[in-house]
């Protein structure tokens, strides 16, 4: 279970909050409003004010990037930084990595293949399972399908209501309505200045 | 062979070709006439008042001034590196970093070569240890700035790569990794390229001062030699200390990416 209490983000109110196993908050608010800064700063991205505990553990408790095994943080615009996506998973995850590739539409041979040529769909798909990659316990997703056609948003959708399923906390940030309604149980709302949760 | 003293005339008619550099700026309208000026100003004061403090400790006795003015090198060498970055570090680490480098690496290399190879008497003469640690000071600086400041422009251009594998778990020596070694090979380079261009397509200064002051021209290069062996160690130990501190400086001890600790208005 994830649990947030008073953590300040930009000089705004404390927040905190909870997201139970397999449940998941969809944090809404325009734009500028924090969302992004949230996902960052449970991931320990960013130095804030606050405390963040998973299953009882508080983050200062473990490293840095312990913490981060745990809680797995997806941007929105995924970064690469070697010529092909399998150096990009974690290598004592193979088995998980084919999987997963697989159950998002994706051919295994798509691991070897050079990143350049694939497309913008393909890439957001395999950074979603690279954020998958060594069972992590809370999913942190900034606009996981904003990119993608229906068919591979309906799939990477599925994806994320499996990891539900198993028993991972996600916390999602969407301005997709229609998917904010079909993956959250509760929702964050964010204003300007101010943070209210909406169940 | 014999020594062959200069006079100020002498110098005056060399002087003129500095002219002829700022003719060329002025006719070109390359704006940097004005650079080369202040530029050329500095140079004769800095030479002329460094000639005359080196005339005065040379005659010490003391090691106390040898030590001094190895400081005030090493601290004025720190405040170069410091100025050659666009966006240095926030706080004291700005000039502390490439300061306490050159410090241990300037300190580390003389010792070694004056202390165990040349061997003068006194171990401390001055007319040894102050122009190997010059030689030493200026070229690492040269590595020690350009390592960082690729390792900084690197990681603010690389930053959400760095960040992306930082949020998959990657320690911040890992994600920092390539950061590191673009800075490294950025740092080395130009003492590769000055040994593997020694004595072909240009004879090194040091080398070619002994051979104008009359010294056997095996004897200048077995000095030569000496001292290219030190600076490429030099440079090596000072750019692989300053790219660690660097990346220290980048990250905190949650291995988080902190560009925040640079000046970006720098």
């Amino acid at each position: 279970m994830l649990k947030v209490e008073h953590l300040v983000i930009r000089a705004a109110a404390p927040i905190s909050f909870e997201v139970a196993d397999g449940a998941c908050m969809v944090i809404e608010g325009p734009s500028g409003s924090g969302k992004t800064s949230i996902l960052r700063a449970l991931a320990d991205l960013d130095p804030v004010e606050g405390f963040v505990f998973v299953d009882g553990a508080e983050r200062m408790e473990m490293s840095g990037p312990e913490w981060r095994r745990l809680v797995r943080y997806a941007a929105a615009e995924p970064a690469w930084w070697s010529a092909t996506p399998r150096a990009h998973f974690p290598a004592d995850a193979e088995v998980d990595i084919e999987r997963l590739i697989a159950s998002l539409g994706l051919p295994r041979t798509m691991l070897d293949q050079p990143l350049a040529e694939l497309s913008t769909g393909e890439r957001l798909r395999l950074a979603l399972a690279r954020s998958l990659a060594g069972h992590p316990k809370v999913l942190l997703f900034d606009e996981p399908t904003a990119a993608l056609d229906p068919e591979a948003g309906a799939l990477a959708e599925e994806l994320i209501r499996f990891q539900k399923q198993a028993g991972r906390s996600v916390v999602l940030v969407t301005h997709d309505a229609g998917q904010a309604s079909r993956l959250g149980d509760f929702r964050l709302g964010l204003s300007d200045t101010n943070a209210e949760a909406v169940s | 062979m014999t020594y062959v003293a200069l006079s100020y005339g002498d110098l005056a008619v060399a002087a003129t070709l500095i002219l002829v550099n700022g003719a060329i700026s002025l006719a070109f309208r390359l704006g940097v006439a004005r650079h080369l000026a202040i530029a050329a100003t500095r140079m004769i004061v800095q030479l002329g008042a460094v000639g005359f403090v080196l005339k005065f400790i040379f005659t010490q006795t003391s090691p106390l001034w040898t030590i001094g003015l190895a400081l005030v090198m090493i601290a004025v060498a720190g405040r170069e590196v410091m100025a050659r970055q666009t966006t240095p570090f926030t706080g004291w680490w700005a000039y502390g970093l490439g300061t306490s480098t050159l410090l241990f690496v300037g300190t580390m290399t003389t010792v070694f070569g004056v202390g165990l190879l040349v061997r003068p008497e006194p171990w401390y003469a001055a007319r040894f240890i102050l122009p190997i640690l010059g030689l030493m000071l200026g070229n690492t600086l040269t590595g020690i700035s350009l390592a960082l400041e690729t390792l900084t422009t690197t990681a603010r251009r690389e930053r959400t790569a760095i960040e992306a594998r930082i949020a998959l778990g990657a320690p911040r020596m890992e994600a920092l990794a390539e950061a590191m070694r673009q800075a490294m090979k950025t740092g080395t380079l130009p003492i590769i390229n000055a040994m593997a261009a020694s004595g072909v397509v240009s004879l090194p200064g040091m080398m070619t001062g002994q051979i104008i002051s009359g010294v056997d021209p095996v004897e200048a290069t077995k000095y030569q030699l000496l001292i290219m062996f030190l600076l490429a160690g030099a440079t090596a130990l000072a750019v692989l200390l300053a790219t660690l501190g660097g990346a220290h400086l980048l990250t905190d001890e949650r291995h988080r990416l902190r560009l925040d600790r640079l000046r970006m208005s720098g």
